[in-house]
């Protein structure tokens, strides 16, 4: 260890970050599955059967299945935009924790990295649950769905980070009322979650198409239905220069924040 | 390596700016070396620049002008490395408090990238350092003030770095427990640790310091070890004079004219070098039955140098 030089990238710290938020998981895992699990299943079902009664089909799916696959995508954002932008704020401005992670041989984008990755991949696994409840409603089981926690870590990633540079930029903790309304609400709307966005006026399909959401519910969508190769690309892509745009703008954010 | 400091400031200089728009000089030129092995004081008053001056060893505080080395590594360029040498304790507790004993000073092996083996054995040795042993699964929440702090201290040390930044270890503690982390610091230095440590306390230096710097306005006004501060900038006695103000202010001007330093705390006034008091002013003064004699502290130094008190 002694006076060799660090990588500029190192795994370490985000081993170390891991290994905190495990030892928290360990403690609160009840309740955080909980509320990740059972809230879209809710949304499901209230949807599914509620709405489902009444139309039947929609953009040539079941609606319950059309839900089933929409939820998937709601529950990856909200389970890693709000872990990205509570708790980093909570332990940056009441815990002081990222000022003793950073007096150690950490940096802010390692502690970044740390971060987002846990609650993507936590983010991923849980959003997967409302496919498995659409299955017991008699959605088909397909190869593709194999694919499905890809695509939700990788939507995470996007919106982790989002939350974390939010976090960055509010006044207060009271100011996420301004981005949970002003932002997710309407990303979470304009979707193609609840209805299909080909019902919508023109300005709000375009809205959609910069909707990072939309991608993760076409890319679920055509997992359990059937893969569109070039389309599905083009999502992928879609959702990774998100996660880019985000990282870039999430350390810096916490850089401006964390070293004076 | 063994030659050279283990910490070197050379002409440092940190602003921040105030929300009204405002210019504050933090650090304002301050030079220091800290020798290796060497547990070195870094008294002041409050806003000297203490904490700024440790934040900027780390690189969580960016200097605008200077130059920092630590342990050989230039900082901030390679302030990742010299972090990875070095322990660092905190002003503010910071400890994770839903988190138990043994999972904060896991969390922090691992960020020091303790190899697996040495890992189990390092937080038992923290433990130790800590005397949490026996409480190593409570959650930090439920710790008195005494055993969050020795906790905070171990956490620092879990790596056994050769270098130590303590920020005002024991402020706030009760005497007790101050002991308990004076022990823990003395067995530091004993083992060769160098030691940074910043403190408002006169007493605290003058027990563990080997050499103090003294701060104040963001720049170090004397250096040298407590004999030789309080030697060269006091003199061997203080005499304290008692009495109403208009006979202060009188005593005063006495020994002044005699050019000799003065303090004046509340309703008394002390004379320092009174051991340098010509028999002339001695009588001037009168052997008034309110006149105590006692030796020179380093708070009497950081008086003549700064018209400051420390604490
Ligand atoms: N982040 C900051 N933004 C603006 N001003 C700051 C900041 N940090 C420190 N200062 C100012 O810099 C000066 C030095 O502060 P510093 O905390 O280094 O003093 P200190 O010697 O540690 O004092 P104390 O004994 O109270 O801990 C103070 O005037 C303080 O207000
Ligand atoms: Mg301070």
């Amino acid at each position: 260890m002694a006076d060799t030089r660090l990588r500029r990238f190192e795994w370490a710290p985000v081993r170390g970050v891991w290994r905190h938020e495990l030892a928290l998981f360990r403690r609160y895992w009840p309740s955080s599955s909980f509320a990740s699990t059972v809230e879209p299943t809710i949304y499901l079902l209230a949807f599914g059967f509620g709405f489902g009664s009444l139309l039947g089909h929609v953009a040539g799916y079941r609606y319950v299945d059309f839900v089933g696959t929409g939820v998937v995508a709601t529950a990856a954002l909200f389970t890693s935009v709000f872990p990205g932008m509570f708790n980093t704020y909570v332990r940056r401005v009441y815990q002081h924790s990222y000022e003793a992670v950073l007096a150690a041989p950490v940096d802010v984008h390692e502690l970044v990295a740390g971060e987002a990755s846990w609650i993507a991949v936590k983010s991923g696994m849980f959003s997967c649950v409302p496919l498995l409840v659409a299955m017991l409603f008699g959605l088909h089981p397909a190869a593709g769905m194999l694919a499905v926690p890809l695509f939700t870590t990788l939507t995470a990633v996007g919106f982790a980070l989002f939350g974390v540079w939010a976090s960055t930029v509010v006044p207060s903790i009271n100011s996420f009322d301004y981005v949970i309304t002003g932002i997710l609400t309407p990303l979470f709307l304009v979707a193609g979650t609840f209805f299909p966005i080909s019902g919508l006026p023109a300005w709000a399909r375009t809205a959609a198409h910069v909707n990072p959401l939309y991608h993760c519910v076409e890319l679920v969508r055509h997992a359990v239905f059937g893969f569109h190769p070039l389309a599905d690309l083009g999502h992928l892509g879609t959702l990774a220069l998100f996660a880019a745009v985000m990282a870039v703008l999430a350390v810096r954010g916490m850089r401006r924040r964390l070293i004076d | 390596m063994a030659d050279l400091p283990a910490i070197t400031l050379r002409d440092v200089v940190k602003r921040y700016r105030d929300k009204d728009g405002s210019q504050i000089t933090a650090v304002d030129g301050l030079t220091l070396d800290v020798p290796a092995g060497v547990c070195l004081g870094l008294l002041g008053p409050n806003g000297a620049g203490k904490s700024t001056t440790m934040r900027m060893l780390t690189a969580q505080s960016r200097a605008d002008e200077g130059e920092i080395t630590v342990l050989g590594h230039p900082v901030p360029a390679e302030a990742k490395e010299a972090r990875a040498l070095m322990g660092v304790v905190p002003q503010t507790d910071n400890l994770d408090e839903e988190l138990t004993v043994r999972q904060n000073l896991e969390v922090f092996a691992h960020l020091y990238r303790l190899p697996r083996a040495g890992r189990r054995r390092a937080v038992e040795r923290a433990l130790e350092i800590a005397q949490l042993t026996g409480r190593a699964r409570t959650r930090v929440v439920n710790l008195s003030g005494g055993m969050r702090r020795r906790l905070l201290v171990a956490r620092g040390l879990v790596h056994s770095p050769r270098l130590v930044l303590l920020d005002e270890p024991t402020v706030g503690l009760d005497p007790q427990v101050r002991a308990d982390l004076w022990g823990l610091i003395a067995g530091l230095r004993d083992e060769g640790t160098t030691v940074l440590m910043s403190t408002h306390y006169i007493e605290e230096a003058e027990r563990l310091a080997d050499a103090c710097a003294l701060m104040s306005g963001g720049r170090i006004v004397a250096q040298g070890t407590p004999g030789e501060l309080i030697a060269h900038h006091a003199g061997d006695s203080v005499e304290e004079h008692h009495g109403p103000p208009d006979r202060l202010a009188e005593i005063e001007a006495l020994v002044r004219r005699a050019g000799l330093p003065t303090r004046r705390t509340g309703p008394t006034v002390s004379v320092l070098r009174a051991e340098h008091i010509p028999p002339s002013l001695a009588d001037a003064l009168g052997n008034g039955d309110r006149v105590v004699r006692r030796a020179a502290s380093l708070e009497d130094v950081f008086v003549v140098l700064t018209g400051e008190n420390v604490g």
